[in-house]
């Protein structure tokens, strides 16, 4: 294609000359830790005290990879006619060798229990550990960061929105 | 730089010690250029680990890790020849580094009259190594990578010594040492075609990318290679390499002036020598990272086609300057 005899051979060694003097694109992993960007998935972290057993991410887990178990208890109320009675959670497991981090549990928790942590290096040497126990899944929370502010011109988020709205209303209408 | 008045077994011992120290040394460093030249051609890093910084030892943690392999020898291998052709196929090298001068006033472990036959007689040899570790291994990839080997040494072993005629006849001396007393900066546009010849025909002898078809990873495993294992597999690695340095030094020594810098020729003769053989090292390097292998058709008729009547045109030229500047 160039019009000198040779000039293709004397291309191909500028090209390797050139990319000599750039800086490499190795990324030094374990020496130095990546530069992820906001909202990775890495590993989903359980908020146990805000789940009600409400079992709606079980249910729509497509690969059937969270294990929730638990029982009913009675609380006497002083002053009620009858105990009431709630849900105590037992059991809360992901097993994280059949997750593949869809993300649709944590969406579709109505509760605000699930979240999701960039914290990636948990990889076992037995595939049964990477089925992580409530406890383990709530010392992710530790590691879910702040949400990422929003964009410039954004709409404002609706809890916001709806909070304003209930301290603009008259007192005893917000209910 | 060896001091006078030594006895004579001394001054012998001294020089073997010194090319035998360079043996070893130069042809590691020429590795390590390799190792991070090329890794940084490929917008990589290359080693990082071995030896702390910047994996400076990874040759060395090779070696060990070479040592501790098994050293297996095929059922139907011809033994004797098998075990010693790395042997033959190194020791050459070590030969030819002994008469390269290194800077002026005789700093040369054995000056020779006929430096320049020697070599290219001795360098040739290491060619045999190759074809006896290909006979010898009883293996059809091996085989095949030494007719390989064989042809391409048949193709290129003209062109490298019509290319030294060349600058023979120029210097009107077969002598290393004298070559270089004798070599003037404007040889180096007279001269130019027989370098570049010289430099590609040696390639080919060392068998280094893109000329590297009897060895040719993806065709033929690893050529004469394939049966080899531990010690004597990186002793045709270090062979490998020792050829680099020997090829950069006889380019360097032939065609590039030698011990001749910009200044202070006589202390630091030596300085330019090696500055000048890690040059065309990294070139050779360079070459690698740059090109594709070449086909066998297209690896006969570079050398037929181009190399050799490149190689005679040369030397006419040569031989016509010689007169006319000699008149």
């Amino acid at each position: 294609m160039s019009g000198l005899p040779g000039g293709g051979l004397a291309r191909g060694l500028a090209i390797t000359l050139r990319t000599m003097t750039r800086r490499s694109h190795t990324q030094q992993y374990p020496d130095v830790p990546p530069d992820l960007p906001p909202r990775s998935r890495g590993v989903i972290a359980l908020f146990d005290e805000n789940c009600t057993v409400c079992m709606l991410c079980a249910r729509e887990c497509p690969d059937w990879c969270i294990y929730i178990d638990s029982h009913k208890e009675t609380i006497q109320v002083e002053g009620a006619a009858r105990p009431r009675s709630r849900n105590v959670l037992d059991r809360f497991a992901i097993d994280f060798a059949l997750c593949m981090y869809c993300g649709i549990c944590i969406e579709v928790c109505p509760f605000d229990a699930l979240f999701w942590s960039p914290e990636f290096e948990y990889s076992e040497y037995d595939i049964g550990e990477l089925t992580h126990e409530k406890d383990r899944l709530r010392e992710w929370m530790w590691t879910v960061p702040p949400p990422p502010a929003l964009d410039p011109l954004a709409e404002p988020p609706k809890e916001v929105v709806a909070a304003n709205a209930l301290d603009a209303a008259p007192v005893g209408e917000a209910e | 730089m060896i001091p006078h008045g030594l006895p004579a077994w001394a001054e012998v011992a001294l020089r073997v010690l010194a090319v035998l120290v360079a043996f070893l040394t130069l042809p590691l460093v020429v590795g390590q250029l390799e190792h991070k030249a090329m890794a940084h051609m490929q917008s990589r890093l290359g080693p990082m680990y071995a030896g702390a910084f910047h994996g400076w030892a990874q040759l060395i943690a090779d070696g060990v890790k070479f040592l501790q392999k098994e050293d297996v020898t095929p059922a139907a291998a011809d033994r004797v020849v098998f075990k010693l052709a790395p042997a033959v196929g190194l020791l050459p090298y070590l030969l030819v580094l002994i008469v390269i001068p290194v800077g002026p006033h005789g700093l040369v472990a054995q000056p020779l009259d006929i430096g320049l036959f020697f070599v290219l007689a001795v360098a040739g040899v290491g060619v045999i190594g190759m074809l006896m570790a290909a006979w010898a291994s009883a293996n059809k990839f091996s085989l095949l990578g030494g007719l390989r080997g064989a042809a391409q040494l048949l193709a290129y072993e003209l062109p490298l010594v019509l290319a030294a005629a060349s600058v023979a006849m120029a210097a009107g001396t077969l002598s290393l040492p004298g070559i270089t007393e004798a070599w003037r900066p404007w040889w180096l546009l007279w001269q130019a075609p027989a370098m570049v010849i010289f430099f590609i025909a040696g390639l080919a002898e060392i068998r280094r990318p893109p000329f590297d078809m009897p060895l040719a990873e993806s065709e033929l495993v690893f050529g004469y290679l394939t049966e080899y294992t531990g010690l004597r597999f990186a002793l045709f690695l270090l062979a490998e390499y020792a050829g680099i340095v020997v090829v950069s030094a006889l380019t360097t020594v032939l065609f590039l002036g030698g011990w001749r810098g910009p200044f202070a020729n006589e202390q630091l003769g030596w300085l330019w020598t090696l500055v000048k053989v890690f040059a065309v090292s990294f070139v050779v390097i360079w070459v690698r990272v740059s090109y594709p292998r070449l086909r066998e058709d297209q690896l006969q008729r570079l050398a037929w086609v181009r190399l050799v009547p490149i190689a005679l045109a040369q030397l006419v030229l040569t031989g016509v300057v010689r007169l006319a500047v000699h008149q």
